[in-house]
C-alpha cells in the first residue's frame, strides 16, 4: 500500500489544509511507517493521549507532499503485552526521544525503546550516559546551570584534547508538564498558554493553536485577519533571525555584530508596539483572528522600520561576509550533509541550510500564503555559515513579505470570534522561525480542552546537534549551538 | 641612590595600583564606544572590586590551601613586576633587583599558580582554562624574551630601566628592528592579557573561556585579587611596551623632581592612546579558533626573530 493510500483512507480534520487523520490498527502503525519512511515524507510529530481523555491512543503525524496525515493507535488497557505499540525508531530515529516522552507522560510504551527517562527527572538514580572509552579519552560535563542566563540543559561531552568524539544530550529540565496545564483550560483560552510554550515562537503557536481549533469548530476567520497573523510571524522571524545573527557574531568573539543586531532588532519590536501594542506578540493572535488591528499610521511606521532594518542588515551581511575572522570561525562549523539531515529529520531553517528544500509556506501554503508568494530560500553547506546565510535570506525575504502584505492588507474585520465548540479535533501546522510548529487540539465537552499537544521543530534538530559536532572542537561548541538556537521550553513541554 | 629615586620607586608602584582598574575602565569604555554602545562609567572596575571586597568567599570543600593562596601569589607577582618597570621614571632602586628576563619569569609564576589553582578543585573548566592557558603561555614566553632581547642587544644590557633610558635617550630615528618587534610585542599582549582575539574577557560561554575559567571557582576577595591582578597585568604589558617602544616622556637620568611630574601626564596620554588602539583591534578582530593561537603566537615570535635579524644585519 502506497502512502497516498492512507491518505485515502483517511477522513478530513479541520486545520491544517489537507489533513487527515486514520485510525491505525495494531498491525497498521508500523505498515503507515514504512511506507511513509519509503515515500520519503517526514515524521512531523509523535505524541500519546493518556487514559484521562478517553482510550490511551499515540499519534504520528506525517508530513508527506499533499498533506499532513494522523495515523493514531488505540492503545487500550489491556494487558502488558499490548500496552506496548511498535516502535518507530528505525525508521524515523528522532522518533526515538518522542517515544520516551510518551512514555513519561502517559505512561504508553514502545518496542525496543530506550529504557531511560527522558522528560522526567524525578525517578532518582543516576542517569546513564554512554561512556567512550579510549585512550585519553575524557568527560566535559556542562550545565544545566550555565555561566549565562540561557536555558537549562546538560551536555556531556566526551573528548581527547579539544576534539568531540561525542555529545549527549540530557533534557528535560524545564519540563512543567504543559499538556496538564491545557486541560485546564476552555479551548476558546488556551491560545494564551500555547503562546507561552515557547517564547521566541509565541505567534507560531498561537497560530498553530488557533487554526486547530477554527479547524475543529469548522470556523472561518476573515482574510484581513490571516492577514495580519501572517504580518505577525513574519515580524516574529525578522526579531529571532536579527537576534541570532547578533548572538552568532558575539559569540565569534564580534561583538559589534551583537549591538548593530540588536539596535535593528530593538527597532523592530518598538515598531510592533507602536503599531500592535505589543513588543513580543504573545497575546497578539487570538481564536477567530487578531485581538489588535493595524491603523494606518501603524502600517506605515512598520513598513518604514522593516524597509530601513531590510536596508541596514544587507550592509551588515557584507560587514559578515567580507570578515576574515568571521568567515574562520563559521565555515566548516558544526557541518550536517544534506545527507545525514535527511536521515535524521532535520527541519526548519537548520534544514533548509543543510539542503532540505521544506518550508510549509511554500510547499503547502494556507492563508494568506498562498496570495504572498514568498520565495523560497536554501543552503547546502550546512555549516554554521550556511546556517547564517539561510538567516540573512529568510529576513531579506520576510522583510519584503511583510512589505506585501502591508501592500495588500484586505480591509474589514480583524476578528470574528468562533462559536464555542463541543467535541471536535483540529491540527494546527505553521512554519514558525525555527521550523514547523504542530499543535493537535481535541476539544471535549463543555468547550473545555480535553488533550492539547503543541510540538516544537526543537524536537527534531536537538538529536541532530550532537552529531554536528562530532569531529569539531570543544570551544566551537556555543557557536554551532547557537546557530541552531533550538528550543528548551517548546521541548520539555 | 637619592631619595628622590626612591619616591620615584614609590609612585610608580602606587599609581601602578591606582591606574589599573582604571585603564580597564577606559579599555571597556572605549570598547563600548566603538561598538556604538553607551559605556559604562570609567570607575566601574573600582566599583566591581569594592563590590567583590564586600562579599564573603565562598570556596570549594575539596579546595587546597594553594587554591587560597594563588590570589595573593599572582597579585604579589604583579606588584613586583610593576616595581621594576619603568613607568614613570628610569632611576628605579629596585630595577637592579630584576631585570627584564626576571620579569618575564615573574608572569610566568603567576601565571603557574594560577593554573595550579584552576585544577585544584577539579572542575572540569578549570581543567580546561589551565591547559589552553598553559598552552598560550609556553608560546607567548619565548616570543616575549625574544622582544626583550632585541632591546638588549640594541642597549647592551637586559635591565629594563637603563634599556628604556637608552632607547629614550638616543637621536629620534625609525627602526625597522623595534617596528617588527613591536608588532610582535603587541600580539604577546593581546594573548597573555586574555583579549580578543585569544581570548574573550566578556564570553559568558563557558566551553570557550580560557582565563575566565580558570577564576570560575574564585568568589569575594579572592576573585577581587584576581581581577585586580589581571589589571595590574594589562597595565604593566602597556608599561612595558611605552619603555620599549615610546620610552620619551618618562624621567631619565639625573633629572629632578618637574620631570617626575612630567612624567604622570605623559603616562596618562600614553595609557590612554594604548587603551584606545586596543579598544579598536578587539572591536574589529573576531575571536580566534583555539587551534589559531599557535599560529597567532609563533608570527609573533617571527616577527621578534626578524627584528633581531634586522637589528643584526642592518645595526640600527
Amino acid at each position: 500500500m502506497g502512502h497516498r493510500a492512507w491518505f485515502d483512507r483517511g477522513r478530513p480534520i479541520g486545520g491544517a489544509p489537507g489533513a487527515r487523520l486514520v485510525r491505525a490498527g495494531r498491525g497498521e502503525w508500523r505498515a503507515i511507517a514504512e511506507d511513509f519512511a519509503a515515500a520519503g515524507a517526514r515524521l512531523l510529530a509523535l505524541w500519546g493521549q493518556g487514559g484521562e481523555a478517553g482510550e490511551p491512543t499515540v499519534f504520528a503525524a506525517y508530513d508527506a507532499a499533499h498533506g499532513l496525515l494522523i495515523a493514531a493507535l488505540g492503545c487500550g488497557a489491556g494487558d502488558d503485552s499490548s500496552s506496548e505499540y511498535p516502535g518507530l525508531q528505525d525508521l524515523f530515529p528522532f522518533a526515538a526521544r518522542m517515544q520516551r516522552a510518551v512514555r513519561d507522560l502517559v505512561g504508553l510504551r514502545a518496542s525496543a525503546m530506550d529504557p531511560r527517562p527522558w522528560l522526567r527527572h524525578g525517578d532518582g538514580g543516576d542517569y546513564p550516559f554512554v561512556r567512550v572509552a579510549g585512550d585519553g579519552v575524557h568527560e566535559i560535563p556542562v550545565g544545566p546551570v550555565h555561566a549565562g542566563i540561557i536555558e537549562p540543559g546538560h551536555f556531556r561531552f566526551s573528548v581527547v584534547g579539544e576534539k568531540v568524539l561525542r555529545l549527549e544530550q540530557r533534557l528535560g529540565y524545564a519540563h512543567k508538564d504543559i499538556e496538564r496545564r491545557f486541560r485546564e483550560f476552555d479551548a476558546l483560552e488556551g491560545h494564551r498558554l500555547a503562546a507561552r510554550v515557547s517564547g521566541d515562537s509565541a505567534v507560531a503557536y498561537a497560530w498553530a493553536y488557533c487554526q486547530a481549533l477554527e479547524g475543529a469548530s469548522k470556523h472561518e476567520i476573515p482574510p484581513r485577519a490571516a492577514w495580519l497573523r501572517a504580518l505577525a510571524l513574519e515580524l516574529e522571524r525578522i526579531e529571532n533571525h536579527l537576534g541570532d545573527l547578533g548572538a552568532l557574531g558575539n559569540d565569534a568573539g564580534f561583538a559589534f555584530g551583537l549591538t548593530q543586531f540588536s539596535r535593528l532588532k530593538e527597532q523592530v519590536l518598538r515598531a510592533s508596539e507602536t503599531a500592535l501594542g505589543q513588543r513580543y506578540l504573545l497575546d497578539a493572535v487570538a481564536p477567530g483572528g487578531m485581538r489588535v488591528d493595524l491603523s494606518r499610521s501603524g502600517a506605515a511606521v512598520l513598513a518604514d522600520t522593516v524597509t530601513a532594518v531590510a536596508a541596514e542588515s544587507i550592509e551588515l551581511r557584507s560587514i559578515y561576509d567580507e570578515h576574515a575572522g568571521l568567515r574562520d570561525r563559521f565555515a566548516g562549523a558544526g557541518t550536517v550533509t544534506p545527507e545525514l539531515a535527511a536521515r535524521l529529520g532535520l527541519t526548519g531553517l537548520a534544514g533548509r541550510a543543510s539542503g532540505q528544500a521544506q518550508d510549509l509556506r511554500i510547499d503547502r501554503p494556507w492563508a494568506p500564503y498562498d496570495r504572498l508568494g514568498p520565495a523560497k530560500c536554501g543552503a547546502t553547506g550546512g555549516d554554521v555559515a550556511a546556517r547564517v546565510e539561510q538567516r540573512f535570506e529568510e529576513l531579506a525575504e520576510s522583510c519584503r513579505l511583510v512589505g506585501r502584505i502591508l501592500e495588500g492588507l484586505p480591509a474589514g474585520e480583524s476578528i470574528a470570534p468562533p462559536p464555542a465548540c463541543e467535541d471536535g479535533f483540529g491540527v494546527g501546522l505553521v512554519e514558525g522561525w525555527r521550523g514547523p510548529v504542530l499543535v493537535a487540539l481535541s476539544i471535549g465537552e463543555a468547550g473545555r480542552i480535553r488533550f492539547c499537544h503543541p510540538h516544537d521543530p526543537s524536537w527534531q534538530n536537538w538529536p541532530v546537534l550532537e552529531h554536528a559536532i562530532i569531529g569539531n572542537i570543544v570551544p566551537d561548541f556555543p557557536l554551532i549551538n547557537k546557530s541552531f538556537n533550538l528550543s528548551y521550553s517548546g521541548h520539555d513541554l | 641612590m637619592r631619595p628622590i629615586d626612591w619616591f620615584t620607586q614609590a609612585l610608580a608602584v602606587a599609581v601602578a595600583l591606582a591606574a589599573a582598574p582604571l585603564f580597564l575602565g577606559w579599555v571597556n569604555q572605549c570598547r563600548a564606544w566603538l561598538q556604538n554602545r553607551r559605556a559604562a562609567s570609567l570607575w566601574q572596575p573600582y566599583l566591581g572590586l569594592r563590590k567583590l571586597l564586600h562579599k564573603d568567599p565562598v570556596i570549594a570543600r575539596e579546595a587546597s590551601p594553594l587554591f587560597r593562596a594563588a590570589p595573593y601569589v599572582v597579585f604579589a607577582a604583579m606588584l613586583a613586576a610593576a616595581a621594576v618597570i619603568p613607568s614613570m621614571g628610569t632611576r628605579l632602586p629596585m630595577g637592579a633587583a630584576a631585570d627584564a628576563i626576571v620579569l618575564v619569569g615573574l608572569f610566568a609564576t603567576a601565571r603557574v599558580f594560577l593554573a595550579l589553582a584552576a585544577m585544584d578543585v577539579g572542575t572540569p573548566f578549570g581543567t580546561l582554562g589551565a591547559r589552553r592557558e598553559m598552552m598560550v603561555g609556553f608560546l607567548a614566553e619565548p616570543a616575549l624574551l625574544m622582544v626583550v632581547f632585541v632591546a638588549s642587544l640594541i642597549s647592551a644590557t637586559t635591565a629594563l630601566p637603563v634599556i628604556s633610558e637608552h632607547l629614550a635617550l638616543r637621536p629620534l630615528e625609525l627602526s625597522p628592528s623595534l617596528a617588527f618587534t613591536g608588532v610582535a610585542f603587541t600580539m604577546v599582549l593581546l594573548a597573555e592579557n586574555a583579549r580578543i582575539p585569544i581570548d574573550n574577557p566578556a564570553t559568558h560561554l563557558e566551553l570557550t573561556m580560557i582565563h575566565e575559567a580558570m577564576v570560575l571557582e574564585y568568589s569575594g576577595r579572592h576573585l577581587a585579587l584576581m581581577e585586580f591582578a589581571a589589571s595590574l597585568k594589562l597595565l604593566n604589558y602597556a608599561c612595558i611596551g611605552f619603555a620599549l617602544f615610546l620610552p620619551w616622556g618618562s624621567a631619565t637620568g639625573r633629572s629632578g623632581p618637574l620631570a617626575l611630574a612630567l612624567a604622570l601626564p605623559a603616562l596618562g596620554a600614553k595609557l590612554a592612546l594604548a587603551g584606545a588602539a586596543l579598544a579598536t583591534i578587539e572591536t574589529v578582530s573576531a575571536k580566534l579558533r583555539v587551534f589559531r593561537a599557535p599560529e597567532f603566537l609563533a608570527t609573533a615570535f617571527l616577527l621578534a626573530v626578524l627584528g633581531m635579524l634586522v637589528h643584526l644585519l642592518l645595526g640600527d
